[in-house]
């Protein structure tokens, strides 16, 4: 789909963000994410925000959720890519005390 | 005094296409201050929570087929300011300090976080939010921009 590319490698889903994310697009985004998630059950799933040039809290809402469902899965989620904006707001929402999520 | 450079009013529908709108047109309309890029992005991040809000729970009680307004003010001033207003018709806010409370949110199954007042709050130099339950909720933030490098 448009704004989203996601490659399963040894046991790593990773999932290339390549668009504005906010609340209009997070519902197709995480929609997609979800559906390869289900069926590939990786230990890891790999957000990568290397190409997202804008993202609000709908961002967060969607790591929040990407990490439930992993952890009902089984795995854990890796996010990568994060500008200095970015990392502020991730800061901020304080994601980083999720057992099963880590920001590289 | 401070005076006003610039003004634009903008009435869209709260329906979620017009999330990136408001911040391009918002953030293209204050470019004749020449803010700095992450001044800029701050302003389109502020602006995005604000208009999320409207979409996502101001018009919550109305149809999925009808949709409500969403009223924004933008004002240049002299000496770098940006004064934007976001408001709303909406349902109001029954407990604003619950509201505004970080992480505090009632759209959970739609995956919200409950981080738009504290994004509002920190990516601008001031916010204030009126509501009345039944009347709106009207958002006003303001930005003071970096002294200019020319003076």
């Amino acid at each position: 789909m448009k704004g989203l590319t996601v490659k399963e490698d040894s046991g790593v889903l990773s999932a290339y963000i390549s668009c504005e994310l906010d609340h209009h697009v997070a519902k197709s985004i995480r929609e997609a994410i979800d559906a390869e998630l289900i069926i590939k059950k990786p230990a890891t799933l790999r957000i990568d925000f290397s190409a997202v040039d804008f993202m609000d809290s709908s961002g967060i809402g969607l790591i929040i959720g990407r990490a439930d469902k992993a952890a009902a899965l089984g795995g854990t989620v890796e996010i990568c890519g994060l500008s200095p904006r970015l990392r502020r707001l991730v800061r901020m929402s304080g994601v980083e005390k999720l057992k099963n999520l880590k920001i590289t | 005094m401070k005076r006003i450079i610039n003004e634009m009013k903008l009435r869209l529908p709260a329906i979620s296409t017009n999330e990136s709108v408001c911040r391009s047109v918002i953030s293209a309309f204050c470019a004749e201050l020449d803010p700095t890029a992450s001044e800029i992005g701050d302003i389109r991040l502020a602006v995005s929570e604000a208009v999320t809000n409207c979409i996502v729970h101001a018009y919550r009680h109305l149809p999925p087929d009808e949709h409500g307004l969403i009223y924004i003010s933008v004002r240049l001033y002299s000496g770098r300011e940006v004064s934007i207003e976001i408001s709303d018709n909406g349902c109001g806010i029954e407990d604003l300090d619950e509201a505004m409370r970080p992480m505090f949110t009632t759209g959970r199954e739609g995956e919200r976080c409950g981080m738009g007042f504290l994004v509002m709050e920190n990516f601008t130099d001031s916010l204030k939010v009126k509501s009345r339950v039944g009347k709106g909720t009207t958002v006003l933030m303001r930005k003071f921009l970096k002294p200019d490098a020319e003076g």
